[in-house]
């Protein structure tokens, strides 16, 4: 199988990588980079717990080949919070106890910072909007959502 | 709701592990990295839901490249079980559900692993598969255990070599029949449940790796890390301290990660390739094939009341369909059947809970462990019940609810509880005597109401224990073997410990991943029991601690313990006035007058707790004196919609309220309550499908939906009593499981309210609901 060389900018450092073709930017973040925040729930593009943003909009990491990526700018849920400093979207995830077991939670923070980008109000359905493709077991949502608004109404997500 | 002089317990503080999640810092088993001495692993599962296995040859998947072992059940005795030992880690000679392991491959790769896998040949002789538990608990029926009178199995479970029920409880209590033929009126009904499964967002995953020494060390997505350690150490010959198992958070668990599930057969692979670490990570479709499901139920039902409405006798047939394996199921059966009535006074019961084999996936815990199951029957029918006699189903219900002393269906006397403070919470807040107006013209809204018990179903003596330790700057690390799955139960105790030390709650850090090697001991995250079990054990544990640190500063000053307490990091005391720092002395002690030596030391508490009053039940009439620890009650009350065109049906309205005992963090129940709801919810309209074949058809998120964010209800009206019990700390009980039990019966009698039509099966699909309405309107 071929090696590719290719390099990615992923929150906000460039890193050059050698993957296979067939290596999703799930794998690449995971397997080559060490970044594990990104989660692993079904590989179909079916949960979102892999969501990822692609230059500012979310995907799904395990339907994205990585080789397609040369030059791209990914942000994880690693490049969220700089030094300590959480987004206001993360510190209402966490007031508001929209955490339960945590492994939808990257993919939750993700997508709903890339709603916030580009719609800073969002209504509530506005919201279910965004993360119906992102699962959740444990929280029954009403708090993810209740986050968002909160983050919201602070300003912007960054 | 009241809060302790510390002020910790019954205050909402927010989750220990918070940070780490909102992050991506928190570490999941997938996310642990071995470098390149990993090798990867696959299963290879059987296509037959009942076969004889004839042959497995390995040869030509041993022979590619990159494969290091393949591992079969051949020559391998082993068997797993919790209650009765009947599953083999590999099977070797039969094959009894569809997905079951038969082989497993290591390899460099996970590519080349599910290349090997592929070529590993099977020979199966097809047996007849039996699905429906009635049919399997039948004489005639195809035997899928022909040796289970050999089976080991604990002294409180009763399998029926030769059939294949694998459990049989009893409950005779009266005279049901005698007193059914004279009451005023009844109801008499056969309710179906399909398997369902957990779905955690992480799927199940382990490493093992077999160290040369003969130290085994299992990294696994487990809610009960020393169950499994001593599970796989019975089940393999190793002994415990040389089994370490590591169980980092649990991404969802819900019952599918207690006890063991494919961890073993980790562990067996690990042992064929001595000295390089393992990893059997499930795909998503693996998850909804290989993994234990809630077990299927059919459940038979006749009640009877008075002209009063007063419940005179019950008569129950419980048919578990517990799988292939029934190692956990069987104890479902026996928790289905000692609390068979639900919460309800009833004097004449005559009750058989059955777990039967049939050739499904091994059926096991999930949330509720058998309350959904018997609930979805028991409120529907006691809904047709009232209505045949004439009363409101509120009324009906706090007429005959279980109330604190009463004698119950086991014989014994009901824990303190208050259900009908929560029946007075939801029917306020669902405005249960308002009948409302749907949202659109084509649409039917009704109201439902659906109240449960349940009790934490374990052996009678499973402990818990806990170790509290303190930093030199009177930082404490409260070290447990329960497991953080979500619900909150490392800020529990953080919070538990530090109220009873006196600390401020962020001094307290919870010592994780759970180690078998390092943690105390704790027997399983299941049953709602770790606020409560767990939760006395951290206090005993703290309350230690908090005796070395007041002995050593009383005998210092020359004062009585009495008179001393600790407050905001200082010993004060009371009569003297005088303060220590707790960080004087924790770790250093403090000097004798003088200098003349010292005194105290590095301060550790220890705690541990078990029941020591549970007893027996006879096991032909189901009495006894105390048949479980203590009950958890609660009431639910839907308000929906249904869309006479589509079938489709809206949840508008959730209120859902338990008694908690006493709230140590009210908003991490309310956390509970909301996401019980929804899963309660989801519940009502899931099912695991399978084809003839007996082959699983919807195995994916597409296939097989849960509950989006789209279709949550639109409120959840969430909150609780506080009915203090007498064994759990400061009254307090669990809540996690009970918060689903009795969602779906609730909006099944919703919607007979809504349209008037009775739904006996789950799931509650919008085909089978459009089709119902058709046939009635066509009548």
């Amino acid at each position: 199988m071929a090696n590719h060389k290719l390099s990615l900018i992923v929150n906000g450092h460039t890193e050059e990588l050698l993957v296979s073709s067939n290596t999703t930017l799930l794998h690449a973040l995971r397997d080559h980079l060490g970044l594990m925040g990104t989660k692993n729930g079904c590989e179909a593009g079916e949960c979102g717990a892999c969501t990822v943003l692609l230059d500012g909009e979310p995907v799904n990491s395990c339907l994205v080949l990585a080789v397609e990526l040369d030059g791209r700018e990914i942000t994880t849920i690693e490049g969220l919070s700089n030094n300590g400093q959480l987004t206001p979207l993360q510190q209402a995830f966490a007031d508001l106890n929209a955490v339960q077991c945590g492994y939808c939670t990257p993919g939750m923070l993700m997508a709903s910072t890339a709603l916030l980008n580009r719609n800073p109000r969002p209504t509530e359905v506005d919201i279910q909007k965004a993360l119906v493709g992102n699962l959740c077991r444990c929280t029954g949502y009403q708090r993810i959502i209740d986050a968002v608004i909160k983050a919201s109404e602070q300003g912007s997500a960054q | 709701m009241t809060i302790t002089e510390s002020g910790l317990i019954g205050k909402s503080v927010k989750r220990t592990d918070g940070l780490d999640k909102i992050t991506g810092c928190a570490v999941f088993v997938d996310d642990i990295q071995f470098g390149p001495n990993l090798l990867h692993s696959r299963l290879v599962r059987s296509p037959y839901p009942h076969a004889l296995i004839k042959n497995i040859d390995t040869k030509k998947a041993e022979a590619l490249p990159g494969v290091r072992a393949v591992v079969t059940g051949k020559d391998m005795e082993a068997r797993l079980g919790l209650y009765l030992i009947d599953r083999p880690i590999f099977a070797s000679d039969r094959a009894r559900y569809y997905g079951e392991p038969v082989a497993g491959v290591v390899a460099t790769s996970e590519q080349i692993a599910v290349e090997a896998a592929a070529l590993v040949e099977v020979d199966y002789e097809a047996l007849p598969a039996i699905y429906d538990p009635v049919e399997a608990a039948q004489e005639d029926a195809p035997l899928l255990h022909p040796d289970l009178g050999d089976y080991p199995v604990a002294n409180f479970i009763f399998p029926q070599p030769g059939t294949n029920i694998s459990e049989h409880f009893k409950i005779r209590k009266g005279d049901a029949e005698a007193s059914l033929a004279s009451c005023a009126a009844v109801a008499e009904g056969r309710f179906r449940l399909p398997p369902i499964e957990h779905v955690p967002l992480e799927t199940h995953t382990s490493i093992a790796l077999s160290e040369k020494t003969g130290q085994i060390t299992l990294w696994a997505t487990s809610q009960s890390p020393f169950a499994m350690r001593d599970m796989i150490a019975q089940s393999l010959g190793i002994s415990h301290n040389n089994l370490r198992v590591i169980a980092p958070l649990v991404g969802g668990g819900f019952g599918g990660k207690a006890g063991v599930t494919m961890e073993a057969c980790a562990v067996v692979m690990a042992q064929a390739v001595e000295g390089r670490p393992v990893k059997l990570r499930f795909t998503r479709e693996e998850e909804f094939v290989g993994t234990s499901v809630r077990q299927s139920l059919v459940s038979d039902i006749k009640v009877g009341c008075d002209a009063d409405g007063i419940l005179q006798a019950m008569e129950l047939t419980y048919y578990f369909g517990g799988g292939a394996y029934n190692d956990y199921g069987v104890n479902i059966a026996r928790a289905a059947g000692y609390s068979c009535t639900g919460p309800y006074d009833v004097p004449n019961v005559k009750a058989d809970s059955l777990c039967v084999y049939t050739n499904y996936p091994v059926g096991s815990a999930m949330r509720g462990f058998g309350m959904p199951e018997i609930h979805w029957g028991l409120e529907q029918i006691m809904d047709r019940l009232a209505e045949e006699i004439g009363m409101d189903p509120v009324e009906f219900r706090r007429l005959n609810c279980v109330r604190t002393g009463d004698e119950i269906v086991s014989g014994m006397n009901m824990t303190p509880i208050d259900l009908e403070a929560c029946l007075d919470k939801v029917t306020k807040a669902i405005h249960w005597d308002k009948k409302e107006a749907p949202t659109a013209p084509n649409k039917k809204r009704g109201k439902g109401i659906a109240i449960m018990w349940k009790a934490p179903a374990m052996p009678p003596n499973p402990g818990s224990a806990a170790v509290v330790r303190f930093n030199e700057d009177a930082t404490i690390n409260v070290e447990v073997g329960g497991q953080e799955l979500g619900q909150g139960t490392f800020t529990v105790v953080a919070q538990i410990a530090a109220d009873v030390l006196g600390i401020p709650y962020e001094n307290a850090t919870v010592s994780y991943p759970i180690d078998t090697k390092y943690s105390p001991y704790e027997w399983q995250t299941v049953a709602s029991r770790l606020t409560w079990s767990m939760g006395n054990a951290v206090k005993a544990a703290a309350e230690d601690a908090r005796f070395q640190i007041l002995e050593t500063v009383a005998a210092h000053w020359d004062e009585e313990i009495e008179d001393l307490t600790i407050k905001d990091g200082l010993v004060i005391s009371f009569k003297s006035e005088r303060e220590m720092p707790l960080n004087k002395m924790v770790i250093y002690g403090l000097p004798n007058e003088n200098y003349e030596g010292w005194k105290g030391g590095p301060v550790v508490g220890r705690g541990h707790f078990m029941p020591t009053y549970v007893t027996n039940l006879d096991p032909e009439t189901g009495q006894g004196t105390r048949a479980v620890v203590h009950y958890t009650v609660g009431a639910q009350a839907v308000d929906l919609e249904v869309d006479l065109e589509t079938g489709q049906l809206e949840v508008l309205n959730i209120a859902s309220v338990y008694d908690v005992g006493r709230a140590i963090n009210p908003d991490l129940i309310m956390t509970q309550i909301e996401g019980g709801a929804v899963h309660g919810m989801s519940s009502a309209f899931e099912a695991l499908k399978f084809n003839e074949a007996g082959e699983v058809i919807n195995p994916s998120f597409v296939d097989y939906r849960i509950a989006t964010i789209a279709d949550i209800p639109r409120k959840i009206h969430g909150d609780f009593v506080e009915t203090p019990i007498d064994d759990g700390p400061w009254g307090a009980r669990g809540v996690g499981e009970h918060v689903m039990v009795q969602t779906a019966p609730a909006i099944a009698n919703a919607l007979y309210d809504a349209v008037g039509i009775r739904f006996s099966d789950l799931p509650l699909s919008a085909d089978k609901i459009y089709l119902a309405l058709d046939e009635k309107e066509s009548q």
